[in-house]
């Protein structure tokens, strides 16, 4: 336990030392940002529209604005995935302080864990800003709690699937480069095959549609808990951890 | 302390290490020589349980590094070839962390980074940032590193490369230090720093085990095939002849004379036997003949010759 401490006070650091972390959490900001200035004034529009045509119930908070501003987050964080996860192995490889994590006495999973947690937690901050937006229409209005906080465990889950993943393929190369471009591939395919299921025949499409990773995410979108969701978001974060353990593990056999 | 049995490695089809054993006992200091790409950091990362073997076995104080490198990691200390330093900590920042993951006890994390940082004089640039060090200091914390929870085994791997002349006579006053109650093994291709630190020495080369030997039974083995160097005044053909005709005289053949004044005056090597002595038979024949012996003198080999010798020309036994 104090070894994967160790590691992962030590990733975290490097994150803040560097601009990395600043340059990923600014960028995520001002993009979601946009989108909720966006979302909140055609809400505002069509608020007004109604008040106009002096309709008796107001309009829904949660199913306008709320439900595609975490839609539209889910997508902003499959771009954000590669820039956090890009460094966690890959710099190590190329310094050479791999050599030092693998012959302090650390298990692989330790290293492994560390690694993860301290990927996970900017993750974390990252999109745990954007709970201030949600502040924000709570101030002014009158939203619905419930949905939002199921909406934010999704995001959670997903996160921590697809951050898993961005290390599996740091994991695999040396080059920081190669791994943010590979891990942006990944979570291109996991979102897109979404869309490819529609065309697919029955079973296939079924089995694309339950492996795009945003399509699990829409339950939470709109309040919805569904175990199946949390059971595969889980399920994918420790397979990519597996993953990662096999590629660390063989690493030695081919260095 | 350390036993290494058969050692075999293959990265693909290239043997790296072949068939390699050797022991080295507690309080040992054993260099471990050969030319570059010769299977030094190799077997040494095999050892650290960094990465295995393709056939053999490696055990530390008792523990196979493959069954049980958890128990074989807890007692090395290892520096690679290039110090793994985290370029964007500060040096105090990545000794603690160093000794942290190492397993030194929480209290005495602090005063264990101040010991080796004093050993290796780095307490001065402990707060600088290591990106900003200089060559001879980012090795120094490297070394400090490796000594962190005082392992009982230190594997170096050429732990002088880019210091300058008096930090090289530091580190190596360093590693003489260790010798009583710590066994190290000391990877290098500079010799003079084997024959002055290591108990004993290994030689590899292309992944085979050369020779295993103290630097100066090394040198005393080869003093047989020591070479005298001779300058006469006289026909060169007639000269080799008759030198060639000495007993015990095994090779003969022609240097440039150091100051050829004259045109009939050359140099010349003479290899001979094992144990013999034949300077007498030399000069007494080439004086005999009315020929000028201006100059002779014998040559001992150096560590380095020996090392060419086994590396380039032949396998000793």
């Amino acid at each position: 336990m104090r070894n994967i401490l160790s590691i992962f006070k030590r990733d975290l650091k490097g994150y803040f030392n560097s601009p990395i972390a600043y340059v990923v959490i600014g960028l995520f900001l001002i993009v979601t940002g946009i989108f909720f200035y966006l979302l909140l004034s055609s809400f505002l529009q069509y608020s007004y529209a109604a008040m106009m045509q002096r309709q008796g119930v107001p309009l829904n908070v949660n199913l306008m604005m709320i439900r595609p501003f975490l839609l539209n987050m889910s997508v902003i964080i499959l771009f954000m995935i590669p820039i956090i996860t890009m460094r966690s192995f890959s710099e190590e490889k190329k310094n050479g302080t791999i050599e030092l994590l693998l012959t302090a006495p650390l298990t692989n999973w330790q290293i492994i864990i560390g690694k993860f947690l301290a990927t996970y937690l900017l993750y974390l901050v990252m999109t745990g800003i954007t709970v201030l937006f949600m502040a924000l229409l709570f101030i002014w209005g009158d939203p619905e709690l419930a949905p939002i906080l199921i909406g934010y465990f999704g995001i959670l889950l997903m996160g921590a699937a697809l951050i898993a993943a961005g290390n599996f393929i740091s994991s695999l190369t040396e080059n920081q480069i190669v791994a943010a471009v590979g891990t942006f591939g990944l979570t291109m395919v996991l979102w897109i095959i979404g869309f490819a299921s529609d065309f697919a025949g029955k079973i296939v499409g079924a089995i694309l549609e339950y492996l795009s990773i945003v399509a699990h995410f829409e339950d939470f979108s709109k309040g919805v808990f569904d175990t199946s969701h949390l059971v595969f978001y889980l399920s994918m974060t420790f397979f990519m951890l597996f993953l990662t353990y096999q590629s660390v593990e063989s690493s030695k056999w081919r260095a | 302390m350390i036993e290494v049995q058969g050692l075999t490695k293959y990265y693909g089809n290239v043997r790296a290490v072949d068939d390699i054993s050797f022991t080295v006992e507690k309080g040992e200091i054993l260099g471990f020589l050969g030319p570059n790409a010769a299977g030094k950091t190799t077997t040494m990362r095999i050892i650290t349980g960094y990465m295995p073997a393709s056939a053999g076995t490696v055990r530390v104080a008792g523990f196979d590094v493959f069954t049980n490198d958890l128990e074989v990691k807890k007692r090395i200390g290892y520096l690679p070839e290039n110090p793994p330093l985290y370029m964007d900590m500060q040096v105090i920042e990545y000794l603690r962390f160093v000794a942290a993951i190492k397993g030194v006890n929480r209290k005495s994390i602090e005063s264990e980074v101040k010991r080796v940082a004093d050993k290796l004089s780095i307490s001065t640039v402990l707060f600088k940032q290591i990106s900003t060090l200089s060559k001879g200091y980012k090795q120094r914390v490297g070394f400090a590193q490796a000594i962190l929870n005082d392992p009982p085994v230190l594997l170096l791997d050429e732990p002088t490369i880019g210091l300058d002349p008096k930090q090289i006579i530091e580190v190596r006053e360093l590693i003489r230090s260790f010798s009583h109650d710590h066994t190290v093994i000391l990877s290098t291709h500079i010799l003079p720093e084997v024959s002055m630190t290591c108990n004993r020495v290994i030689i590899i080369n292309e992944g085979k085990l050369v020779a295993v030997d103290t630097p100066e039974n090394l040198t005393a083995r080869l003093k047989g095939s020591e070479s005298i160097h001779m300058e006469v005044e006289g026909p060169v053909d007639d000269i080799m002849n008759t030198l060639k005709q000495i007993p015990n005289v095994t090779a003969v053949s022609v240097a440039p004379a150091r100051a050829a004044k004259k045109a009939n005056i050359s140099g010349y090597i003479i290899e001979t036997d094992v144990g013999s002595d034949v300077r007498k038979d030399l000069s007494h024949s080439i004086v005999t003949k009315g020929w000028g012996l201006l100059e002779m003198k014998t040559e001992s080999l150096s560590l380095e010759d020996i090392f060419l010798k086994l590396t380039t020309k032949e396998e000793v036994n």
